[in-house]
């Protein structure tokens, strides 16, 4: 894996598959009597928010927790941002404590690429949601909820429907699902689709009954009303309507499907109250899931060697063997060689 | 015994040695703990955990009592972690009697430098508190770097510090075997 996480597609289809194993692994930590590992013990982890946010930001915070890294929170309001601090005095700021991983989200699309860009920090970058454009671990948790009720996703048909437009979610979800090998559909009014959609690897469709009929999973997105600027839609009643995923809707759904939100969600608007609170609703796992995958995140980007100190990042072939013991490697590479 | 594979080195155990080792370790524990009560076999991954199970066999064979079996994954307590680049975790599995006022019998492949075990001492603290805690190997090979000793051992083998010790599995390599190999000899192939 790369150092930072920015974006859905900097993730190889094995990269997805380690980081969705290790969540599998970090899952069962909540569990014990003791929910904490010492793996990050001394390391620093700044949760930078530029943004609101309710589960990104907590389930960041408890997924270092658990992983014993020590937590700085920070939101704009309240902190010298409000004083008008530049976004680069407060990342030089956050190097001179020595953050070891900066998890930022932020309205501008670009800023964590920024972060990780521009010199100013040298830790890890973790993009939690940058404006319009990408909110990678909510795609990897989406994906993980639904690999843990589907199994392998390749050749599963996954739905999207709403507000593609002002969705991270919804541009992460299309490139980490088409990496797995799942077949995503968009569905959405044509003014809340992206310019540019064509080129996603993912088809679109209007007529949401007949995505629904063939699919295993749907996924409502938020209808965005602070990011509009103009008028999408006629009217909210038009497009729960057409676009909401009501009673009736999900008895379209094949029997095996369930239903997913990123939240918050707009209740009555693009999804109904007895449509949330359904057994086939995975939403509130989706909250828990959130936490393991944050956990396997952190863990796979901070527990190694510092990458200034990884000379080789490959060639180490007994570097995911049980190697415990410096001297004991496994039969099976000797066996190849 | 002792014969001479030029590409993997010097057979230390064959499958019948370690199949005799494994039969005795079972009788040790049982021996040690007066049967099989109250027993928790955990393997540390990834060749300790068929042992632990072939272990529980053995000793339900000899016992008519299933002893609990699992697999404890000791990755993210290991000491050298910020050595390397990150590793992929093993997998956990605790018998869902857990390990609280259980003796808990760790099981792994080779014992060397006693770190693993450092690692999986400190795992099974944050799981609950054990009676007591034991530990079985199918081969002590020396150089401990701490102060560690196992309380079962399937065999002695003295070895160099340069020497690798590697063990197969048939659950995981498709044959049962422990062979010294040459550590120059392997970089030349």
């Amino acid at each position: 894996m790369d150092r930072h996480l920015l974006s859905a597609a900097d993730l190889s289809r094995d990269d997805a598959a380690l980081v969705l194993d290790t969540a599998e692994e970090m899952r069962s930590v909540a569990d014990r009597p003791i929910k904490k590992l010492p793996t990050l013990r001394g390391r620093t982890v700044v949760n930078l928010f530029f943004e609101d946010s309710t589960r990104t930001r907590i389930s960041f915070e408890v997924a270092a927790k658990r992983l014993s890294a020590d937590t700085i929170n920070f939101t704009a309001k309240g902190s010298s941002v409000s004083k008008g601090e530049s976004f680069k005095d407060t990342a030089l700021t956050l190097q001179a404590i020595g953050a070891d991983a900066v998890v930022v989200r932020h309205h501008d699309s670009g800023a964590p690429h920024r972060l990780a860009h521009a010199g100013w920090i040298d830790g890890s970058v973790v993009n939690a949601g940058d404006g319009t454009h990408e909110h990678p671990t909510q795609a990897l948790l989406d994906a993980f909820t639904m690999r843990r009720h589907l199994g392998d996703l390749k050749g599963r048909r996954i739905v999207i429907v709403g507000d593609v437009l002002h969705s991270r979610v919804a541009r992460s979800n299309a490139l980490l699902l088409s990496t797995l090998g799942a077949e995503v559909t968009l569905v959405g009014p044509p003014t809340l689709l992206p310019v540019g959609v064509e080129t996603w690897p993912v088809e679109i469709g209007y007529d949401l009954d007949q995505a629904l009929a063939k699919s295993d999973a749907v996924m409502m997105l938020r209808v965005q009303k602070e990011r509009m600027n103009a008028s999408y839609f006629p009217s909210a009643r038009e497009y729960a309507r057409r676009y909401g995923l009501d009673a009736r809707r999900m008895a379209l759904l094949p029997e095996h499907a369930f239903v997913l939100h990123p939240g918050p969600m707009n209740r009555g608007m693009e999804i109904t109250a007895d449509v949330a609170d359904a057994a086939r609703s995975l939403i509130v796992e989706q909250v828990a899931n959130g936490v393991a995958i944050r956990m396997a995140v952190l863990y796979l980007l901070l527990s190694g060697a510092p990458a200034s100190a990884q000379l080789q990042d490959d060639g180490d072939v007994d570097g995911l063997e049980n190697d415990h013991d410096p001297a004991v490697v496994g039969a099976t590479e000797e066996a190849a060689s | 015994m002792a014969a001479v594979h030029p590409a993997i080195g010097r057979v230390a155990l064959d499958e019948s040695d370690i199949s005799r080792a494994l039969t005795r370790i079972s009788h040790e524990i049982l021996e040690r703990n007066r049967g099989p009560d109250d027993l928790v076999l955990l393997g540390i991954p990834k060749r300790g955990v068929p042992l632990a199970e072939r272990l529980a066999t053995r000793i339900r064979d000899v016992e008519g009592t299933a002893v609990p079996f699992g697999s404890l994954d000791i990755t993210p307590y290991r000491d050298d972690l910020r050595m390397r680049p990150a590793r992929a975790l093993e997998h956990t599995e605790i018998p869902t009697a857990g390990v609280d006022d259980r003796v808990v019998v760790l099981v792994d492949d080779v014992l060397f430098s006693g770190r693993t075990i450092r690692a999986a001492l400190d795992a099974l603290n944050d799981l609950g508190r054990p009676t007591a805690i034991q530990l079985a190997v199918l081969v002590d090979r020396g150089h401990r770097e701490l102060p560690i000793r196992a309380d079962f051992v399937g065999k002695n083998l003295p070895t160099s510090v340069i020497e690798h010790v590697r063990v197969a599995v048939t659950e995981i390599d498709g044959r049962d075997e422990v062979v010294i190999a040459d550590r120059t000899r392997e970089e030349e192939s």
